[in-house]
């Protein structure tokens, strides 16, 4: 099913390069495993060979564009519905130079979590086949099938919907259905523990933290030229999680920094080595706003002040904390 | 929890505006209005100055409670710093309460520079509530704290 | 050699935790790390890869050096190293037994790094044969057999037993203090062991990593290597996180940083990553400014400087962790291939 798409991003891709619109491609490239994709940069025929775009081709493209952009000649640039918010959200915050690249909207029917293929049992995965309603992993102990529905990635689990914010052009074989589904669920399960139960979730969930970075450095939103926990200058700027502290600081201080611009396009829980729920930590700030200042949705247009540098003079109090009730 | 210490002397910091708040301290020291020597004031220019990295910091190096004081909405000597201040502090103590830290930790209220009386209340009161927890071992730096870090 | 039945595990660990700390791999929310057996932490030997590798144990993310008090006019300096308890790590699967090989040539050798090299000492390593290998091992390509790793004692699961077989001095000390819970092999026991090693390594050859063809790496031809056009493209997509370097067994850069406590400095160590961009930064700044630069660190480091300085031997052990955990799924495979591959075009 997604061959037919390949094909075609392939055709489009060629006639582009060839026509001189742009003269270079940023897509997904084949791994080993028929999972483990690569973005990459083509600029030649034989190299599109390579162009791969299935249920693993989960990769934001959109960072990429913050560099690639600002090169010489346009780049082509195929992105997934969720991803366009995040190029949105860029071009809102001058990170991207629209005209440097031509951007090429593709249909996404989810994608798939590698990781809970193999937590369901898929111990060597070596190859996929994959017909839209099942992925069957191909692994060194015998098949394993599985329905697509229940191997999905968390961001796909609460997709905003198919549709495009920001595109030069689409192809769409497969008309998907575009619903939004909910995602605060999660968050509200925390809300409705009492504090101490919270405390110990976070805790042990923040104590994984090794510190890596992976979530940051894939941010679309983390788009500092210069981390403050990269600066030695600033005084917080630790390598490592010597103190427990450390971890609270930097996750705390990270999600409130992206909040009002997380377009929750999920990645940092995918790349996350730790498998902490980090989603959790920007949903509940997107939460709070659409609550308090109106539904607000970051990247889905590329002019609307996002809440946290905008106000109103009728704005709820901070008290608003204390007055919603359960312990302390 | 240490509830029950009696000893307990808690550390409060509190950002406090230079135009309203820190004035309205002033009003409270000179009016000899009485609230515990454990508040640490620290003046800003203006609230929305205060960047939740501080908060953080505050309760890293040792605090027990933070409170910040602004002008009264529509009061802010730069017109609409504390509209900010508002929206962030709203956030950012929500989504503490949220990671699982005692809500009675951080307060934002408004105090104009006319009114020590109320600066004076605002802070017996948050102490209170911040004695009542004891202290704060969920967000601090046991590094700071080198006679706790045995006992842990 | 000895055998221990499967459903005594529990009773094993408690004997070994009575008199040393014991490290397995326990699951923790989900994820399975190295962490000290006891009371809610349960051991998990099903999941082939913790996600730290065994070299967290002996040379920890975090590690406290020096302290400095001042008092007055008086600065006091602590050392914060401590005389290490016996310790034993259970499970070490023999990728992550080679690793310490490697780390040994780094910390042992001239300076001997003294934090490392007590916990060496003190740290007894049991290791554990890969029932079940997985597509990312490729630990056979550096000559490592899953199926017999190094160990102060190496144990092999099949059936309901657990086999256990002392290997070296601090082994068989161990297994001392251990002999009533044991059963002794027999003969048929042998065989057992014997066959399920034969079933290891025929999985390991079916591998599609095993056959990686690493003729082109080593200390030969080091400008040609670096001076690859291929880095530019292989780096493009690198986000320039640590992930691959701190899950990595066999890397072993650090930072030394200070913490100011307020009443006196902290001084402690921890993990660096040649990906960062503040990796051994100078007054000058960055000798690798690029993160092409950065990222062919890595891998000439691994595949090419190392195996320069300490007789052929290459810094990677095949574990596949950076395979796994790579947000963007570039590896040292993808690069071995791409740029060793160039031989043969």
């Amino acid at each position: 099913m997604m061959q037919q798409v390949v094909d075609i991003m392939r055709k489009r891709a060629l006639q582009l390069l060839g026509s001189g619109t742009v003269n270079r491609v940023i897509g997904w490239k084949n791994g080993e495993f028929g999972y483990d994709q690569t973005p990459a940069v083509f600029k030649t025929e034989d190299e599109l060979s390579a162009l791969v775009y299935d249920s693993f081709s989960s990769p934001n493209l959109s960072k990429y564009l913050i560099e690639e952009s600002k090169k010489e000649g346009k780049i082509l640039a195929f992105l997934k519905p969720c991803d366009t918010y995040s190029f949105n959200q860029l071009i809102k915050e001058h990170r991207i130079n629209r005209d440097g690249v031509y951007i090429v909207g593709i249909e996404c029917c989810g994608m798939v979590d590698i990781n809970k293929l193999k937590a369901l049992g898929a111990v060597g995965v070596n190859g996929i086949a994959d017909d839209g309603e099942t992925i069957t992993a191909h692994t060194l102990y015998g098949d394993k099938t599985f329905k697509k529905e229940e191997v999905l990635l968390e961001k796909c689990l609460a997709c905003k919907g198919k549709k495009h914010v920001a595109f030069d052009e689409l192809i769409i074989v497969n008309a998907q259905d575009d619903e939004a589904k909910p995602r605060f669920d999660g968050v509200k399960e925390i809300e409705a523990m009492t504090p101490d139960e919270r405390f110990a979730f976070w805790r042990s969930q923040l104590s994984k933290c090794i510190r890596c970075n992976a979530c940051r450095n894939v941010c679309p939103a983390c788009s500092c030229l210069q981390c403050v926990f990269d600066n030695p200058k600033s005084g917080v700027a630790s390598k490592a999680t010597p103190d427990t502290f450390e971890e609270q600081m930097y996750h705390v201080i990270r999600a409130f920094h992206v909040a009002g611009r997380c377009t929750d396009c999920g990645e940092c829980s995918r790349v996350c080595p730790q498998n902490i729920p980090l989603h959790l930590l920007n949903r509940k700030f997107i939460k709070d706003m659409n609550e308090f200042y109106g539904e607000y949705q970051a990247g889905a247009d590329t002019e609307t002040r996002p809440p946290l540098v905008n106000y109103t003079a009728g704005d709820v109090e901070p008290t608003v904390i204390s007055d919603k009730g359960g312990d302390n | 929890m240490q509830v029950e210490n009696k000893e307990f002397k808690p550390t409060i910091v509190a950002f406090c505006c230079n135009w309203c708040s820190y004035a309205g301290a002033d009003l409270a020291g000179t009016g000899r209005m009485q609230y515990p020597a454990d508040v640490k004031i620290i003046r800003v220019p203006c609230s929305c100055r205060v960047n939740p990295m501080f908060v953080l910091r505050a309760f890293q190096r040792g605090a027990d409670g933070v409170i910040l004081c602004g002008c009264h909405p529509g009061d802010c000597h730069y017109s609409t710093g504390n509209y900010y201040t508002r929206r962030r502090m709203t956030m950012l103590f929500d989504f503490l309460d949220y990671l699982g830290i005692e809500r009675a930790r951080t307060r934002v209220e408004w105090v104009s520079a006319a009114e020590g009386a109320k600066f004076a209340a605002v802070m017996n009161d948050f102490v209170k509530g911040v004695r009542e927890l004891g202290p704060n071992k969920r967000i601090t730096d046991l590094r700071c704290k080198p006679e706790e870090k045995e006992g842990e | 050699m000895f055998k221990i039945k499967k459903t005594k595990l529990n009773e094993l660990f408690a004997a070994i935790s009575d008199g040393n700390v014991l490290y397995v791999p326990c699951n923790i929310k989900g994820d399975t790390d190295y962490a000290v057996w006891g009371e809610g932490a349960e051991a998990d030997l099903e999941t082939l890869k913790t996600v730290k590798s065994a070299k967290s144990v002996f040379f920890p993310q975090c590690e406290d050096i020096v302290s400095f008090t001042r008092e007055g006019k008086n600065v006091t300096v602590n050392s914060m190293q401590r005389e290490s308890e016996d310790f034993v790590v259970f499970g070490v699967r023999a990728c992550d037994a080679k690793s310490f090989e490697i780390l040994d040539r780094v910390f042992l050798s001239d300076p001997v790094d003294t934090f490392y090299k007590t916990k060496r000492e003190h740290g007894t390593i049991v290791a554990l044969c890969c029932t079940r290998p997985e597509e990312t091992c490729f630990c056979k390509a550096f000559g490592i057999d899953a199926s017999a790793p190094a160990g102060d004692v190496t144990t092999c699961f099949n059936g309901e037993y657990l086999y256990w077989q002392p290997v070296t001095e601090k082994g068989l000390n161990l297994t001392k203090t251990l002999q009533n819970l044991f059963e002794s092999a027999d003969e048929n026991d042998e065989l057992a062991v014997a066959d399920e090693q034969k079933n290891i390594r025929e999985i390991s050859e079916k591998l599609p990593l095993s056959s990686l063809d690493l003729s082109y790496w080593g200390k030969d031809d080091l400008l040609e290597k670096f001076n690859s056009p291929k880095w530019g493209e292989l780096s493009e997509a690198c986000l320039g996180c640590g992930a691959c370097t701190f899950v990595c067994p066999t890397c072993q850069c650090y930072d030394v940083r200070d913490f100011d406590k307020g009443n006196g400095i902290q001084r402690y160590r921890c993990w660096d990553s040649c990906m960062y961009k503040d990796f051994t930064m100078m007054a000058h700044g960055t000798p690798r400014p690029t993160q092409m630069q950065r990222f062919r660190q890595r891998f000439m480091h691994k595949l090419v400087y190392f195996p320069s300085n300490n007789d052929g031997v290459f810094s990677c052990v095949g574990c596949g962790r950076c395979l796994e955990k790579c947000p963007i799924h570039m590896n040292i495979v993808k690069v071995a291939k791409a740029i060793g591959g160039e031989k043969d075009e």
